[in-house]
């Protein structure tokens, strides 16, 4: 929430509309959990949390780029080739942000593998393009970009935190639960890993529950069917 | 020929798109909600990966790879255009979905109707992307395995997305919980699918 903070500094850029479009995608209208986007990319590499934070932040350059340079463009997109614009805006960012990675933490970048090239596909982000920046001005699209992106990672670092905590007994790769092999800490007590979900499909589930949660207690979101 | 059939049913069951490796989840969500849009939505999926991953592979191995363009001459062998994949591929993605657009539209107006709005959305389909670069990662050695593991991915999440529907047609009947009823019951139910096809996971072909 450093964000809401920061806002009330510069109170000009910042009226109460814009603060909005902050704050909405955190929870109200969370990419992940209301709007069904970035669903894809978001699972598959939640096993550890700094892979999240890692891809969080990728998302976020793209998205926040991305939304101003398609919203500056807006009034001189034809209409018909509008998708394919949009991808190759989205596609030159995601390689430079994909070279980023290669050159300066390699090792993540192996491990994300296909994922960070997916970010183009990510729907998050053509979502976004298509129901935000194509209609509004730089400003507010930047804003949206960012809320999204925060939005998205914080269901992202949720994911991985209790999967990376569960599954391996660490927290960035600290381990915080003792060590397996040795059985020192909470493992000389008997206590073992979850290895189902470090598995693919508990991520799912953990979104499920997310999702189960967040909707009790804000009950405007529940479907109605 | 084995190798073919192999690769086919590897792409079908064990490295199944939806739930092996979670790609294509946004419209497989979105679109799920009756089987009749699902197996529309997976035809063209099909066609769709069973079209752009040979074209890619023929990019990957004669533009972009390392030493890809040695038939120009051989000072161009050790030109390496790899970072340039990305972008190659989605052009020719969203070039060919905009083509299998304008065709069916002229020659099947009723399927074109079907489909609506779900055809030009295959475009930002993650599991199309995702079916190119892991073609790229694997390094088939030749179009016909590429083409086998287009079409077999394509047959998996249409396999995917027709039994996720069928399951939400019946789940509208049930007792779910108010706060779980529509997405999160759907992430839940994927995810014990996903458990279910990783049984196929120790099966070596």
């Amino acid at each position: 929430m450093a964000e809401a903070i920061a806002v009330k500094e510069k109170e000009p850029l910042f009226s109460k509309k814009n603060r909005q479009l902050l704050i909405d995608p955190l929870d109200d209208h969370n990419p992940i959990t209301v709007q069904v986007l970035g669903i894809c990319s978001a699972l598959a590499i939640t096993t550890q949390v700094k892979n999240a934070v890692v891809m969080t932040l990728s998302v976020l350059v793209v998205l926040m780029l991305g939304n101003v340079i398609v919203s500056l463009l807006r009034n001189a997109i034809p209409d018909r080739i509008r998708i394919i614009v949009q991808l190759v805006v989205v596609a030159a960012l995601v390689i430079l942000v994909d070279q980023v990675l290669k050159a300066f933490v390699y090792d993540v970048s192996k491990q994300l593998s296909v994922f960070v090239g997916l970010i183009i596909t990510n729907c998050i982000i053509m979502g976004r393009l298509e129901a935000f920046a194509l209609a509004n001005k730089p400003w507010p699209s930047f804003l949206d970009g960012i809320g999204n992106g925060i939005g998205y990672g914080i269901i992202l670092v949720m994911v991985a935190v209790v999967r990376e905590l569960f599954g391996s007994g660490k927290l960035f790769g600290i381990e915080l639960l003792g060590n397996a092999a040795e059985k020192t800490g909470l493992y000389g007590m008997g206590y073992m890993n979850n290895n189902m979900v470090i598995l693919p499909p508990m991520a799912l589930i953990i979104v499920g529950i997310i999702i189960w949660i967040q909707r009790s207690r804000n009950t405007k979101l529940i479907e109605t069917n | 020929m084995q190798e073919l059939v192999n690769i086919f049913v590897k792409g079908i069951f064990i490295e199944n798109m939806i739930f092996a490796y979670f790609l294509g989840m946004c419209s497989y969500l979105a679109v799920s909600k009756t089987v009749k849009t699902g197996v529309g939505l997976g035809a063209a999926v099909i066609f769709v990966l069973g079209v752009t991953v040979p074209i890619n592979y023929l990019l990957e191995n004669y533009l972009l790879k390392e030493g890809a363009l040695v038939w120009l001459g051989e000072e161009y062998a050790t030109v390496d255009l790899s970072f340039l994949s990305f972008i190659m591929f989605i052009a020719v993605i969203a070039s060919m979905v905009q083509l299998v657009e304008m065709i069916v539209e002229k020659f099947s107006p009723a399927l074109y109707g079907a489909l609506g709005i779900f055809l030009p959305l295959i475009a930002v389909n993650c599991s199309i992307l995702g079916g190119a670069l892991f073609m790229q990662e694997r390094q088939y050695s030749t179009i016909w395995e590429a083409t086998s593991f287009g079409l077999g991915s394509g047959v998996g999440w249409l396999l995917a997305i027709v039994a996720i529907a069928a399951i939400r047609e019946k789940i509208k009947y049930s007792h779910v919980p108010p706060a779980l009823r529509g997405l999160g019951i759907t992430f839940i139910l994927t995810g014990l699918m996903g458990i279910a096809f990783m049984s196929f996971m120790g099966i070596e072909l």
